[in-house]
């Protein structure tokens, strides 16, 4: 069985993408900048005492689920959340839904996921993705960080929908059961908008938002001092793959933020919006330029204390500039 | 970032392409944004191959070790399948003090024949490539 008239859409994000695959089938046509913004998508946090092989954790986006959860609040959908506890009860669960003609979004382990490349395939288990059908013994598969839909054994389906770790999918699937037409757009991207300017300005330091941002660079100034080479271009390395390699737009989810605010412009009517779009461009590229920075600080390998300084410089003036920007923003709105 | 700029750096990891395509969101000459494509940037590309150097590196250790019968061929399957042991232990649903045992070659002798069939079908492998470990 297949849906005839689901449609694959890549996206840079896969849980932005898997809501917008989900909703769009439902008529609600929304772009991935403007789910990104309303879901408040935008973030930073450093946690040097959560470790994922040895590496202290970065992230450039609110926890995994947020964003589908607070888009479909705004948006008045109702989804049916569903975890089990057999596999079989949750593969069957699939199917049945797949039966009624409903895609259904899962959460999943990139361990198990034959088509990625080799070298992606992580035990990462908050990866978002959409069947959309099932034949033989093939799940129909719309991954929104592929470009094609693409397809899955059961088996491989499984183990992804059951791997353990952290945190455990539990075979968590998800379908829309309710949408309403008429939602107030303006309104879900205020305070989409105002939501993030607090998720960055007033989180908690040192750890979140543009406190852990500043966090992270004087953390970075004292690596030469406390990590032998090899840990601390390892550390700056892991900065680069969550801020690049994972699905973000580029420049860790600014790129992405930016197309968001100058839709919102429009939407909002407010030209002002048009103007912080392209100093979060800027923002974006200064991002891109500590990348580029790290790498070839990484690449070296010597530990020089003048190179870690200044990565860790660069960041402590990110940290400044997006205080500016939200500072400003937050009066938008 | 600007269309033009978008660097197209293949990743090759292993001596093979790994390169996904991926979206990125960039501006146009009139500062209009829009999505393109690409498979992969010098400097993430760099991150990726410093980070499985790491991880081969760490497997051809463990290999080593058990060859000298430091630690049991389940730690040696364990980096293998990029697992640490709080990730092993949820996979056979057991806490990390005993799975860590395991990880020793006289914590891994003592193992009856289905635990060691757990950590096989864990690990995706036959029984015998624990008990006559080849690396």
């Amino acid at each position: 069985m297949k849906i005839e008239n689901f449609q694959h859409k890549q996206s840079a994000h896969c849980e932005s993408g898997v809501t917008l695959g989900l909703l769009q089938h439902y008529g609600i046509k929304l772009s991935e900048p403007l789910i990104f913004g309303i879901g408040a998508g935008y973030f930073f946090g450093h946690l040097p005492f959560i470790k994922v092989s040895g590496v202290p954790g970065t992230t450039f986006r609110i926890w995994p689920g947020y964003i589908f959860k607070r888009v479909c609040k705004e948006l008045g959908v109702k989804m049916k959340v569903e975890s089990f506890s057999g596999k079989e009860k949750g593969m069957r669960a699939l199917d049945a839904a797949l039966k009624a003609g409903l895609p259904v979004g899962m959460q999943t382990s990139v361990f198990y996921l034959s088509y990625f490349p080799p070298a992606y395939r992580f035990h990462f288990n908050g990866h978002n993705l959409i069947a959309y059908g099932k034949e033989g013994d093939d799940y129909l598969i719309s991954d929104p960080v592929m470009e094609t839909v693409t397809r899955l054994s059961a088996a491989d389906l499984e183990k992804a929908r059951f791997a353990k770790g952290f945190p455990a999918p539990n075979g968590r699937m998800y379908y829309p059961v309710l949408t309403k037409p008429d939602f107030d757009l303006p309104n879900a991207i205020r305070r989409g908008i105002k939501k993030t300017c607090w998720f960055m300005l007033s989180s908690p330091p040192p750890f979140f938002g543009i406190h852990g941002i500043r966090f992270l660079g004087r953390k970075i100034k004292k690596y030469p001092e406390k990590l032998e080479p090899r840990r601390a271009a390892l550390f700056v390395g892991n900065i680069i793959r969550m801020q690049e390699e994972i699905g973000t737009g580029g420049g860790g989810f600014r790129f992405l933020y930016a197309a968001f605010l100058q839709e919102a412009a429009q939407h909002l009517n407010a030209p002002a919006l048009l103007e912080a779009s392209n100093e979060m461009t800027r923002i974006g590229d200064a991002w891109r330029n500590f990348a580029f920075a790290a790498a070839r600080v990484m690449k070296d390998r010597s530990g020089n204390l003048a190179s870690y300084d200044e990565l860790g410089e660069l960041l402590i003036q990110l940290g400044d500039r997006e205080k500016q920007f939200f500072t400003h923003l937050k009066t938008l709105v | 970032m600007k269309k033009e700029e978008v660097p197209h750096d293949k990743k090759i990891i292993h001596g093979e392409d790994n390169s996904l395509v991926k979206v990125l969101y960039v501006t146009d000459q009139q500062g209009k944004y829009e999505t393109t494509q690409y498979e992969g940037w010098e400097a993430e590309n760099l991150a990726m191959s410093q980070a499985w150097d790491d991880i081969d590196e760490r497997i051809a250790q463990t290999r080593e070790k058990v060859i000298r019968g430091e630690v049991s061929p389940i730690a040696y399957f364990m980096e293998k399948n990029l697992m640490d042991l709080p990730t092993l232990a949820s996979y056979v649903g057991s806490w990390k003090f005993f799975v860590k045992k395991h990880l020793t070659p006289s914590g891994f002798k003592k193992l009856n024949a289905s635990k060691l069939k757990k950590y096989a079908a864990i690990f995706n492998i036959p029984v015998e490539e624990l008990t006559h470990f080849k690396g």
